[in-house]
């Protein structure tokens, strides 16, 4: 069964007979996954959102204790990443691998109601962020099985667009709760845990378990396995190297903020809502650039995300600061990630087969997270030694050059409108 | 069960989950509406009036329609009436001349900020902060202010933790942030990505002060030298330095545990001998302390039963006295002498 409807509104039962979807569909699992996630992005990002307030404020630690929480935020969910993967491809049951990385990050929140000192909100923490390493691939993977291959972009976009509004709102949310009850932090956690709770409910009682590589065979024969073999298709291989490429001139976006803060008063005076502004377009375009993915090239869209990047960039390390500049940076980060990170997990899913599908989108999401450390590091370093503004130069330098070598090595590795 | 079925279902549960959530929610506002009408739990005054006399300015933290305001009492009596005026400040730090006040202006959208006042409580400046308000400090002579602040504002943790401290003339010539100074370890300079410059205390030349650097996991207590921009550590593991009036002393805080949540202590240097004391404080000190007198310390130190309240403790540095609770319900203690 092919459940799908029109974000037109206008189809509404006039279902298009099995095999002929309409191109402008999205399966109501990739609308019921979005919502999972956004409830849970609600649920995570209220409580980020105001835990350095309550370290700081409420537990009475500092600037130390804050340093090493951040590290294992950042840490833990890659190295259980391609785990998570890897265990949905090996039993085809990505929906309860997705689950139980819910389940554990939902858990991790009914700790935080309990955890009254710094050691027990580090295991807290530990534990959300494996239970937000395990998850991510087996849910990409379930995106990828429920849509149609030619239309894989936008349901990415669609999936992403709803993600985004959810960590767009979460602070807020603590926010207001906080300007309301000046010491409520209980609620915040109350409120963060209920949103993790529905989440957990939703995926369980609405997503089908579907089973990518056993309805795919065909009838009577038995499914096709995941074996690592799988994952050297040259297309993924590419695409591996190509992330990694641009990944390495990917800095956190902190640091652009923290350059904008520096220049412009404006961006100064709103800096701890800088990344708002990205959001908002990033979940505005998400659809249109998932969309324009699906039509003219995923792979070309990719690649080209990086050159919003690298206005991004340039409009932070430009001489003249100001208001237009600032506005202008975070559109571009905006577009880069509208037209960069759903789009990533379509090009993985669409280079390998559905038995390997999720160990393949782990290994791209891992690549990524990997380099873009690695290039934060070293551009903390390349601040100090050089001065923000030349950093800046130079990475911006970097990517102008590493963006033409991508387009090389992705070169006709996807067609415009493959279909796995 | 149907899938029909099972999205009504999912429906119900959420809406009875977000439900009881927001009924939580509504318990623990009308509770803090009432702490907040309920009555100051401490005997205090509403003042309006610029303060007088030497006195102590603090943070208030006693529940009720006072909580979270600059507030004094008399130094002769520090446990009697206190007067409380309008200011709300996370951190607060007074002079004859000027208080300094770091606030964070919450909402729905939450901003910080830093705001400089003239003795009559008449604004001077007042400029954004990157985040969570940590420390200030004004010199004796109320000619430098010294600010640090979290930078906490960026939600993903993309920026590794860091803090930003600068240092500013009252009348607003800037210093910069300290991160721009040149640090020294044993003559070496560290340039390394990971430096943080926190809790700066003055010396009383208009020049010399001492603060906090960190890096790959050490502190140092560094003496920092505003007109050569430099930052020479001078001893290791002291965080949150501040200088006695006298000059002779710097009283710091240290970790005293090796664990990975650290325990502080509070330690005195005599900058002569270079001899350090340990003294007897229970609980972990987190502040920066702030001289009583020559020989006498306040310190900050939350509350573990109350959520956002504290109590300012004053202890001898002789090392063997235990402290004394000097002012309840109060957090950010400046001495003010006239």
């Amino acid at each position: 069964m092919y459940i799908s409807f029109s974000d037109r509104g206008s189809a509404q039962g006039t279902a298009s007979p099995p095999g002929r979807p309409v191109a402008t569909r999205v399966s109501s699992v990739v609308i019921a996954l979005g919502i999972v996630s956004l409830v849970t992005d609600v649920s995570s990002e209220s409580v980020s959102a105001i835990l350095p307030l309550y370290i700081t404020g409420v537990l009475g630690l500092s600037t130390v204790a804050y340093g090493f929480l951040d590290g294992i935020y950042q840490g833990v969910s890659a190295i259980v990443r391609i785990a998570g993967g890897w265990a949905a491809d090996r039993g085809d049951q990505p929906k309860w691998i997705a689950f139980f990385g819910y389940g554990l990050s939902a858990l991790a929140r009914t700790g935080l109601l309990f955890a009254t000192g710094f050691t027990s909100l580090v295991a807290v923490i530990a534990v959300d962020r494996l239970g937000k390493g395990v998850r991510t691939a087996p849910r990409d993977a379930l995106i990828t099985a429920s849509s149609l291959p030619e239309n894989l972009g936008r349901s990415f976009g669609v999936h992403r667009m709803l993600d985004t509004v959810g960590a767009a709102v979460g602070p807020l949310l603590a926010f207001a709760i906080l300007f309301a009850i000046p010491d409520g932090y209980d609620t915040v956690f109350v409120v963060s845990l209920a949103f993790a709770i529905v989440g957990v409910f939703v995926l369980g009682l609405v997503v089908p378990n579907t089973r990518p590589s056993a309805e795919r065979a065909a009838p009577g024969t038995s499914r096709a396995s995941f074996r690592w073999a799988q994952l050297r298709d040259p297309r993924l291989r590419r695409l591996l190297l190509t992330a990694g490429l641009l990944g390495i001139v990917t800095i956190g976006d902190g640091f652009i903020y923290l350059v904008l803060q520096s220049r412009d008063a404006f961006a100064a005076a709103w800096f701890p809502l800088l990344y708002v502004g990205t959001n908002v377009v990033f979940l505005l375009l998400a659809i249109p650039l998932g969309k324009l993915a699906d039509r003219f090239g995923r792979a070309g869209v990719f690649v080209c995300g990086h050159l919003a990047l690298l206005a991004a960039y340039a409009s932070a390390a430009v001489p003249v600061a100001g208001l237009p500049t600032t506005i202008l940076c975070l559109i571009a980060l905006g577009v880069f990630y509208a037209s960069t990170d759903g789009i990533l997990a379509a090009l993985a899913a669409q280079s390998t087969s559905e038995a390997s599908r999720a160990t393949a989108i782990a290994s791209a999401q891992t690549v990524v997270a990997a380099t873009r450390l690695i290039a934060s590091t070293g551009f903390g370093v390349l601040w100090f030694a050089v001065g923000r503004g030349d950093a800046m130069l130079i990475i911006a330098g970097a990517l102008a050059l590493l963006i033409p070598l991508a387009a090389l090595v992705l070169r006709g590795a996807f067609d415009r409108t493959q279909t796995t | 069960m149907t899938a029909r079925k099972r999205t009504i279902a999912a429906v119900l549960v959420s809406a009875v989950l977000l439900g009881g959530a927001g009924g939580y929610g509504i318990v623990a506002w009308a509770g803090s509406q009432e702490r907040r009408t309920g009555g100051n739990a401490v005997q205090a005054v509403t003042t309006d009036t610029a303060a007088t006399g030497d006195r102590i300015v603090f943070r208030n933290t006693a529940s009720g329609d006072g909580y979270g305001l600059v507030a004094f009492v008399p130094l002769a009596d520090p446990a009697g009436e206190r007067s409380v005026t309008a200011q709300a400040c996370d951190r607060v730090y007074a002079t004859t001349v000027v208080e300094m006040c770091l606030h964070i202006d919450r909402g729905i959208v939450t901003t910080f900020a830093a705001t400089l006042r003239g003795a009559d409580a008449a604004e001077l400046r007042t400029w954004p902060l990157p985040g969570i308000p940590s420390r200030t400090r004004v010199s004796a002579n109320s000619h430098l202010v010294a600010v640090t602040a979290f930078v906490t504002g960026e939600s993903y943790g993309t920026v590794a933790f860091s803090t930003q401290t600068t240092i500013s003339t009252i009348d607003g010539t800037d210093y910069g942030n300290l991160e721009d100074f040149a640090l020294l370890v044993d003559g070496e300079r560290i340039t390394a990505a990971d430096r943080n410059i926190w809790g700066v205390t003055f010396g009383s030349d208009d020049t010399t002060f001492y603060a906090t650097a960190a890096s790959a996991g050490r502190t140092w207590l560094v003496r920092g030298d505003l007109t050569a921009r430099t930052l020479t550590a001078i001893r290791e593991s002291a965080e949150c330095p501040s200088l006695s009036p006298d000059g002779r002393h710097i009283a710091y805080k240290k970790v005293v545990t090796g664990t990975a949540s650290p325990v502080w202590s509070i330690a005195v240097l005599d900058l002569e001998t270079g001899v350090e004391t340990l003294l007897p404080a229970p609980g972990n000190v987190d502040d920066q302390v702030e001289w009583l007198d020559d020989s006498t310390l306040l310190y900050g130190l939350a509350r573990t039963d109350v959520v956002g309240d504290s109590d300012v403790w004053s202890i001898s540095i002789d090392g063997a006295s235990q402290p004394r609770l000097f002012i309840p319900h109060a957090w950010s203690p400046s001495v003010v002498r006239s």
